[in-house]
């Protein structure tokens, strides 16, 4: 019975994502990850400047267009720069930021890895 | 040896943690654009101010002469200050003005420009903003110097003397 509960929970949480799906969704997504340079800690689609109304326009121009995605992040970032973007790349500034995450988990691991084997023995 | 490991793993952490938050105090947290790119200018079509007839951004910008691309609007308050600067510098010949009128009612331009006097030698009409983002600008006003269809400097928000000086030691 409890089996049947967490799968039922897990069926929903995960179908009910894709009922609000709409031919919105991309372009609020890509607004979404730009940032509006003129404002302060706002995205271009949370922003009501022109300068982002602009960009808003310009996005469902491009996708109309049939530009991918990453397509448009590119050609935004040959205009302004990275900077624009909220998702950071892989490159020599940013490498701390993305390895990190990874090193902590990697050594908390180890440190949860040897305790545990460590009590198992002790309880030996 | 879990008794050795820990405070060595600890300390490492700490201490990552403690060189990443002490090399974010030197960046400054405010964006500041680069002013100084050498980009070619981009290729757009758009309305002519006076006729309406599309005009190609081609046909007016000529390689080896140099341009100030001003972008401007009615409703701007710091466009009306530079706008004097704008009338002195366009009594030079060695330089065309050439303006995009960013986001505006036509009445209340062609008020702004018998009002305030014309300087442009040429003015596109950008509606939605879009033309100013195909130039990398952030609003208004913003002036481009080009030469051979480059980008060569960038001014973001209104010209005052020293901008105007600079220019004109640029093009000498």
């Amino acid at each position: 019975m409890n089996i049947l509960k967490v799968f039922l929970i897990f069926f929903f949480l995960i179908h009910l994502n894709s009922v609000k799906a709409d031919d919105q969704d991309e372009r609020n997504q890509i607004t979404k990850n730009l940032r509006c340079l003129v404002c302060q800690g706002q995205s271009v689609y949370d922003s009501d400047s022109e300068f982002a109304n602009s960009l808003k326009i310009l996005v469902k121009q491009k996708l109309n267009e049939g530009l991918s995605e990453n397509q448009i992040y590119d050609y935004l970032k040959i205009k302004y720069g990275e900077w624009i973007l909220y998702d950071p790349e892989l490159n020599k500034n940013t490498y701390i930021l993305w390895l990190l995450p990874i090193l902590i988990f990697l050594i908390g691991g180890v440190i949860v890895f040897k305790n545990f084997f460590k009590k198992k023995k002790d309880q030996l | 040896m879990k008794k050795k490991l820990l405070p060595f793993f600890v300390i490492l952490i700490f201490g990552i943690i403690f060189i990443i938050f002490y090399k974010g105090l030197e960046d400054t947290n405010i964006y500041t654009p680069n002013l100084n790119v050498k980009k070619d200018i981009p290729i757009f079509n758009s309305k002519d101010f006076y006729s309406d007839k599309i005009l190609k951004s081609s046909d007016i910008f000529e390689p080896n002469k140099i341009y100030l691309f001003n972008i401007w609007s009615s409703w701007c308050v710091p466009c009306r200050q530079e706008h004097p600067l704008l009338m002195t510098l366009s009594l030079n010949d060695k330089i065309n003005i050439i303006g995009l009128n960013y986001k505006d009612n036509k009445k209340n331009a062609v008020n702004f420009l018998q009002e305030l006097g014309n300087p442009y030698k040429k003015i596109f009409i950008d509606v939605d903003g879009i033309k100013a983002i195909e130039w990398g600008a952030y609003g208004v006003p913003e002036s481009f110097l080009i030469y051979n269809n480059k980008i060569i400097k960038k001014y973001i928000g209104p010209l005052n003397q020293n901008s105007i000086s600079e220019i004109k030691q640029l093009i000498k």
